[in-house]
C-alpha cells in the first residue's frame, strides 16, 4: 500500500464553518496545533517562574536556560540597543521551536510546514524592522542601501542589488523554515513507506535510516528556530545600529 | 514533448540544487574542523556559528525542492 507522503500536510476543518464575509476563518487542525504549542509555552514558563528557588528545579532550570540563551544571542548579534525587543524575539523563537518540536510527534501536525504561516511571521518581522529603522534614523535609514567605500562607478548597481536583497528578506526567511520542515517530514514519510513496502526481509535498513533521520530532524527543528531568531536579530541590528 | 513529461524532467532537474548544498555543507564542516585542529581552544566559541552556517547552507539546497514543488503542483 502506498501512502501519499504529502497527506500529512492536509488542513481540515475542526468544528463548525465560520465565515467572515468571503474569508473562511474556521478552526482547523493547524490552528489547533498553534493553540497547543502556545499553551505548552505558557504552561512551561508559568511553572518555571512561579516559585523562584535558589537551587532551581528542572522546569525552572529549563526556563532560565532558554532565557539566558536568547538574551546572550540578542546581545551578541544586535548589541545592547536591542534589549527592549527581547520579549518579541523570545516569544518568536519559542513559538517556532515548539511548533517544530510538536510536529515531530507522530500523527501530529507541523504548523511551520505551511508557507503561509512562516510568511506571515517573516512579513511581520520585515515590516516591523523597516518601521523601527525609519523611526530611529528617519530618511537616513536609506543609507542602508549605500555601503561606504564603494567606487562611484559601481554605485548604481550596488544600490539596486542592496534593495533587491533587502526586499527578498521576508521571502528567504520564510521559505528557509518552510522548506526545511516540509522536506524533512516528507523524507521521513518516504522512508517510513519503504519500511512497509520492503516488509520484514529488507525493512531493517530503511528503519534504521529513519531512526537516524528522526534525530537529524530534531536537530533541524531546533536549528531552524534558532536561525529564524538569529536572522531577526541581524535584521534588527541593521535597523538599530546603522553603519555609516 | 508532453507537458506532463516536461514537468517531471524539470522537477528532477531542480534537484541539482542539492549538489550545491552538499558542497556548501562540506566546506563549512571541513573548514571548521581544520580551524578547530589548529586552535582547539577557540573551537567551542565558534560552534554556534558552525550550526548557523550549516542551517543556512542546507536551506539553500531546499530552495531547489520548493522550485520542484512549484513546477509539479502549482502550474
Amino acid at each position: 500500500m502506498a501512502i501519499n507522503p504529502m497527506h500529512q500536510f492536509n488542513i481540515y476543518r475542526i468544528g463548525p464553518e465560520i465565515k467572515l464575509g468571503e474569508v473562511d476563518i474556521s478552526f482547523t487542525n493547524s490552528s489547533l496545533f498553534m493553540v497547543i504549542s502556545s499553551l505548552a509555552i505558557l504552561i512551561l514558563f508559568n511553572l518555571g517562574t512561579k516559585k523562584n528557588y535558589l537551587i532551581p528545579n528542572k522546569i525552572q532550570l529549563l526556563a532560565e536556560l532558554s532565557y539566558g540563551f536568547i538574551s546572550k544571542m540578542i546581545s551578541d548579534t544586535a548589541g545592547s540597543k536591542a534589549k527592549p525587543y527581547f520579549a518579541f524575539i523570545f516569544s518568536l523563537f519559542m513559538f517556532v521551536l515548539f511548533c517544530n518540536m510538536i510536529g515531530m510527534i507522530p500523527y501530529s501536525f507541523t504548523v511551520t510546514s505551511h508557507i503561509i504561516v512562516t510568511f506571515v511571521l517573516a512579513a511581520f518581522i520585515f515590516i516591523g524592522v523597516t518601521i523601527i529603522g525609519f523611526i530611529k534614523h528617519g530618511v537616513g535609514y536609506l543609507k542602508l542601501f549605500v555601503p561606504s567605500g564603494v567606487p562611484l562607478v559601481l554605485m548604481p548597481l550596488i544600490v539596486i542589488i542592496e534593495i533587491i536583497s533587502y526586499l527578498s528578506r521576508p521571502v528567504s526567511l520564510s521559505v528557509r523554515l518552510f522548506a526545511n520542515m516540509l522536506a524533512g517530514h516528507t523524507m521521513m514519510k518516504v522512508f517510513g513507506g519503504f519500511v512497509i513496502s520492503l516488509g520484514i526481509v529488507g525493512g531493517w535498513l530503511p528503519l534504521s535510516f529513519s531512526v537516524a533521520l528522526t534525530g537529524l530532524e530534531i536537530l533541524v527543528a531546533f536549528l531552524q528556530a534558532y536561525v529564524f531568531a538569529i536572522l531577526t536579530c541581524i535584521y534588527l541590528n541593521d535597523a538599530l545600529n546603522l553603519h555609516h | 514533448m508532453e507537458l506532463e513529461a516536461a514537468k517531471m524532467i524539470g522537477a528532477g532537474l531542480a534537484a541539482i540544487a542539492l549538489a550545491g548544498a552538499g558542497v556548501g555543507i562540506g566546506i563549512i564542516f571541513g573548514h571548521y574542523l581544520s580551524g578547530a585542529m589548529r586552535n582547539p581552544s577557540a573551537a567551542q566559541k565558534q560552534f554556534p556559528n558552525l550550526l548557523l552556517g550549516f542551517a543556512l547552507a542546507e536551506a539553500t539546497g531546499l530552495f531547489g525542492l520548493v522550485v520542484a514543488l512549484i513546477i509539479l503542483f502549482a502550474f
